[in-house]
């Protein structure tokens, strides 16, 4: 079932200004770049841009969707490379999310996932660990 | 001014139990917008071999960041000077409801590069009998202030 290669089922998300404000409030994580365009552009951002962490959380579905049990991961590991700007419309910002089997090793599965926004790449070596039994 | 290179090594008293509640986990999995039942119904998560409704990977950040807030503080860092560079999980096993759990931040590194520096943190959060639950690392880029 678990074959080096295997690509596991692309994922859309959308993320609205809506979106960042929930997961502040639930994540605790109030910093001001999340949800204050003036304070974005003070500090040399575009706009508001989505937590870091909000993107490797819907990242991780990729994986979790496909084993089920997300209790299976034994490592998780991202780089923000870019940061990925939420406009304040309807639409917000698009994420796509795809992921491939890496290495298999005994019942450790390595599944390396890429996140694009607008074409960009927006996490850098990403990649999920899972125990398979 | 470049961030205090002696600060590096340093270990913060743990902090206060968290306990982790069912509906802290459903919140926090609904504002991810994961709709997995392995976070809302305790038979789907015994089912799955855990004690209670499990929480998603990437919610022991809920308590790493609120714990390293000691270390930015005293380090003079402003939130909003912070960008999210790298973050790392190794799980010894998932959160679980019912978990008490404490955590003990080290700062691991600090360095600068291209005028900002880069700090990462380690935090070790713990169960009730003092076993490792998750380890957690998070580098930050810390912008110079113009």
């Amino acid at each position: 079932m678990y074959e080096v290669g295997t690509q596991l089922p692309e994922r859309v998300f959308r993320v609205t200004r809506a979106d960042l404000v929930r997961y502040a409030g639930a994540s605790g994580d109030f910093n001001p770049i999340h949800w204050s365009d003036r304070v974005a552009a003070e500090v040399g951002l575009p706009s508001v841009i989505a937590h870091g962490m909000l993107t490797m959380a819907l990242a991780a579905r990729a994986v979790t969707d496909w084993v089920g049990d997300p209790g299976a991961l034994v490592a998780y590991t991202a780089k923000f490379t870019r940061p990925v700007p939420v406009p304040d419309d309807e639409n917000g910002a698009e994420l796509g999310v795809s992921a491939v089997v890496k290495k298999v090793d005994g019942d450790l599965v390595t599944v390396d996932l890429s996140v694009v926004a607008e074409g960009e790449k927006v996490l850098g070596a990403a990649r999920a660990t899972l125990r398979t039994r | 001014m470049p961030l205090d290179q002696t600060q590096i090594g340093r270990t913060y008293p743990p902090t206060a139990p968290y306990e982790v509640g069912r509906e802290k986990i459903r919140e926090f999995a609904e504002a991810i917008g994961d709709p997995n039942p392995a976070y809302r119904d305790p038979d789907v998560a015994r089912k799955f071999g855990h004690p209670d409704v499990i929480a998603p990977p990437t919610f022991p950040i809920l308590l790493t960041l609120d714990a390293s807030g000691v270390a930015l503080a005293a380090l003079g860092v402003e939130l909003r000077n912070v960008l999210h560079r790298e973050q790392k999980f190794e799980y010894s096993r998932p959160v679980v409801a019912g978990d008490t759990l404490v955590c003990v931040v080290v700062v691991e590194g600090i360095r600068t590069v291209a005028g900002n520096d880069i700090l990462t943190t380690r935090t070790d959060v713990t169960d009730g009998s003092g076993e490792l639950v998750v380890a957690v690392w998070s580098t930050l880029v810390v912008r110079e202030e113009a």
